[in-house]
């Protein structure tokens, strides 16, 4: 079911200078959506921002009760419109469409479930950390980022079960460099007959090297890629990503077949424009 | 409710709103957000005889009220078109209108032929108009011979309603309308996008990958407008606008300088439930100013005799 929802921001929290994590009252939403899925969000009426930009469900938010009740998002203080979400108080409408996408598949146990975060692709992982502990999958969280202010719910993924493994690029926290290198680590001393599923989301550059790893080492990788979106809807044609299909490399849209694509499929090579 | 029905040519569509041709994918997609039966009609992605993969992305920039895009017309071609996508098409009870492209006049005649074969296909409109691809299409669009030549070629092999799609990047768009009627078309519709370009300074790049885009959205409404006007003086044949169109106040400025419908296009990715709003401002506007059915709408700007416009 899709949704069009004129929703109340009921918070809005500043991590850092460019960072917060607005939550929106959507219900409709929150109860439809699944891991790793996305929305299509306008701050505000008129023409500037004029088109939708898209965002992963970060948190579904429940009430006392435990239903859902709304939706948060993880934003990046970047243009027009993230700006006007980061400023954003509580009370105000944003336009929310969604939920859109195809979902994570969350591996049952004794399977392992690997997470791989580079900075703002924290995002998709919430949603999946909560269909894996629910389902009693043990879960990682490789996670990186440029400094340890940077770090933003890593000690949340932890209280909830999920084993850390974080790099900062200052080294003011945990592996000083690029989180591939804990990720190499790990699974260089991973049992041979382990079964682990790989899911990343970050920088283009990381996710690839993330795909090279955990294929090399025999394991499954699906990466949840974010190219530039019109309408989130598979009308304009804009999100394509180019994926090898038998000897044929075509261009597929994100918003349909997507975002979460095994990594496999996708055409590095050609992956432009994101 | 008003009579929203309108005509183009021997075409009856049961209100004047159509999703527009390369903004609406082919349809289908758009099912959950709108039942297709009450739109007047869908407007599919451009359709060669093969399938093609379009431009690498980045494929779309935002701009002031606007949007670039240059695509390249990515589609599945006019085999895979009746084979997976009609049957789903008629089933949902649309009023199909298939955009057809090609690279020569062949190809044009060659994808109408096929569709003309299917059960499902309402009318054909001819993409001779898009600014993104080096071959066919715009070298028919801006040349009165090539539209002429195209259009009369494909009127010979459909019995379809047949409705050349005109660029606005030419001189005198009404010269094309009436080179279009001239050459058999049913109708016309107006504006394609602009052809246009936005650089990013810090990498001195274009920011679309094929350099040139076409620009559509609410930036450009006033001059589609100004160019439905020009072609309604010009031509006795009914006339599709679009351009920029979100408001039902927008689309009442297409009806009244001359289009018998419009189409939406940017404004849809804004709003994919834009459709009812659109039916509920017409019918409210015509019952508030007792206008009996869109034909007495259409082409009704009052003219203040100070002011030839």
């Amino acid at each position: 079911m899709l949704f069009d929802v004129a929703a109340e921001v009921t918070a809005n929290t500043r991590l850092s200078p460019d960072y917060n994590v607005i939550a929106l009252h959507a219900p409709e939403i929150a109860r439809a959506a699944g891991p790793g899925q996305f929305v299509m969000v306008k701050p505000q009426a008129g023409l500037d921002p004029l088109l939708r930009r898209p965002f992963s469900i970060f948190e579904r938010v429940m009430d006392a009760a435990g239903n859902p009740v709304g939706i948060s998002l993880l934003n990046k203080r970047v243009g027009v419109g993230t700006r006007m979400l980061f400023a954003a108080k509580p009370g105000e409408r944003v336009s929310v469409l969604g939920p859109l996408g195809k979902p994570f598949v969350p591996v049952d146990p004794p399977a392992e479930a690997w997470m791989v975060a580079g900075g703002v692709g924290l995002a998709p992982f919430a949603t999946l950390d909560a269909a894996l502990r629910t389902r009693g999958t043990p879960r990682r969280l490789f996670y990186g980022a440029r400094s340890k202010s940077d770090l933003y719910y890593a000690d949340i993924f932890e209280r909830d079960g999920a084993r850390l493994h974080l790099s900062t690029e200052d080294g003011t926290r945990g592996d000083h460099g690029r989180i591939s290198e804990p990720l190499k680590r790990a699974l260089d001393s991973a049992p041979k007959d382990a079964r682990i599923t790989i899911y990343a989301c970050g920088p283009t550059p990381m996710m690839r090297a993330v795909a090279k790893l955990g294929e090399a080492a025999g394991h499954p990788v699906f990466v949840s890629l974010e190219p530039t979106m019109g309408c989130g809807m598979g009308g304009c044609y804009s999100c394509v990503i180019p994926v090898q299909k038998g000897s044929q490399r075509v261009f597929v849209r994100a918003c349909l077949e997507g975002p979460v694509f095994e990594s496999r499929a996708v055409a590095w090579d050609h992956l432009t424009g994101h | 409710m008003a009579d929203l029905s309108t005509r183009l040519g021997s075409l009856t569509l049961r209100n004047p709103f159509i999703g527009a041709s390369g903004c609406f994918g082919y349809g289908v997609e758009y099912k959950d957000a709108v039942d297709l039966s009450t739109l007047g009609g869908v407007a599919v992605k451009g359709l060669f005889l093969q399938e093609r993969q379009g431009h690498p992305p980045p494929r779309i920039v935002e701009t002031p009220a606007g949007m670039l895009n240059a695509i390249g017309l990515q589609g599945i071609g006019v085999h895979r078109f009746v084979a997976e996508k009609l049957p789903e098409l008629r089933q949902l009870g649309a009023t199909t209108i298939v955009n057809v492209c090609g690279t020569t006049i062949d190809e044009y005649c060659e994808v109408s032929r096929v569709l003309s074969d299917h059960e499902g296909v309402a009318a054909i409109e001819l993409n001779i108009s898009c600014p993104n691809i080096k071959e066919g299409g715009i070298q028919f669009g801006c040349s009165l011979h090539g539209t002429h030549d195209v259009v009369s070629a494909v009127r010979k092999v459909t019995k379809l309603p047949l409705i050349p799609k005109l660029t606005p990047n030419v001189t005198d768009v009404a010269s094309f309308a009436r080179a279009s009627e001239d050459a058999g078309a049913d109708a016309v519709s107006l504006v394609n996008t602009f052809l246009a370009m936005a650089i990013d300074p810090e990498t001195r790049t274009p920011k679309l990958s094929n350099g040139l885009g076409g620009l559509s959205g609410p930036a450009i409404r006033p001059i589609a407008v100004r160019m439905v006007w020009e072609c309604h003086n010009a031509v006795k044949i009914p006339i599709i606008g679009m351009g920029g169109i979100a408001t039902i106040s927008d689309a009442l400025e297409f009806f009244i300088a001359g289009a018998s419908a419009v189409q939406v296009g940017t404004a849809n990715f804004v709003d994919p439930f834009i459709w009812s709003k659109l039916i509920d401002g017409l019918d409210e506007y015509m019952t508030r100013h007792h206008i009996a059915t869109v034909a007495d709408l259409v082409g009704s700007l009052r003219v203040p005799s100070h002011n030839h416009a």
